[in-house]
């Protein structure tokens, strides 16, 4: 979503996205003209007329689980938004009785918080497993 | 995928929807600056629609739409900016 036109979303997707992406953009490149949209998510600069660059993982029942917002000029870690996605599928699908620790990736080590592993993770979880 | 619509000469646009933030009372519009709420994690996600262009398509999206899908909701500055 940007302050943009679909005219001009359509423009961008013909003349240069679908020459990085096979087909072009497959999901809707919304249209935010006047920045509403933006103003209520909190990412709107009115003062330079554009939208940051906010990221949202809403979860199926509507609830906003996490957000990132950086400043135009750096883009943002694709595959850690898809990670954080995966994490927060496994914490819904466990019912919480999982959680994922930092670092955590798909098929790694994941914690079943409770009264036996209070003060015991050390044992279980170490640091080296929030760098690789 | 949202109702596809027809282009016509003036730049669609979409607002929010659903129920409006219950702490912008009338007094507030006076003032041209609000304060938006922050958004909270583990609270609702503000509902709202938009136009969208997908795939030759020019269609309305609305959020809550999406229940009962994950949903990564994306902004950025501009079309045809370089990041």
């Amino acid at each position: 979503m940007s302050i943009d036109s679909v005219f001009v979303h359509k423009m961008w997707d013909d003349h240069e996205l679908s020459k990085m992406v096979k087909s072009g953009v497959p999901f809707p490149m919304m249209s935010d003209v006047g920045g509403k949209v933006g103003t209520i998510y909190g990412i709107y600069d009115d003062d330079a007329g554009v939208e940051t660059r906010g990221r949202f993982i809403i979860d199926p029942d509507g609830v906003v689980q996490g957000y990132e917002v950086i400043t135009p000029p750096v883009g943002r870690n694709v595959n850690e938004a898809i990670r954080q996605i995966q994490a927060f599928q496994l914490v819904r699908n466990s019912k919480g009785t999982e959680a994922t620790p930092s670092g955590w990736q798909p098929g790694k080590l994941t914690l079943n918080p409770g009264p036996d592993l209070v003060g015991n993770v050390w044992k279980v979880w170490k640091t080296d497993m929030a760098f690789d | 995928m949202g109702e596809e619509f027809e282009a016509g000469c003036a730049r669609p646009t979409g607002g929010p929807g659903g129920e409006s933030p219950n702490n912008v009372s009338p007094k507030n519009n006076e003032t041209k600056k609000e304060e938006a709420p922050m958004i909270m994690v583990g609270k609702k996600a503000p509902d709202f629609t938009a136009p969208a262009y997908q795939k030759g398509k020019f269609i309305n999206v609305k959020l809550s739409d999406y229940l009962g899908k994950w949903v990564a909701l994306c902004f950025y500055p501009g079309d045809f900016t370089f990041v």
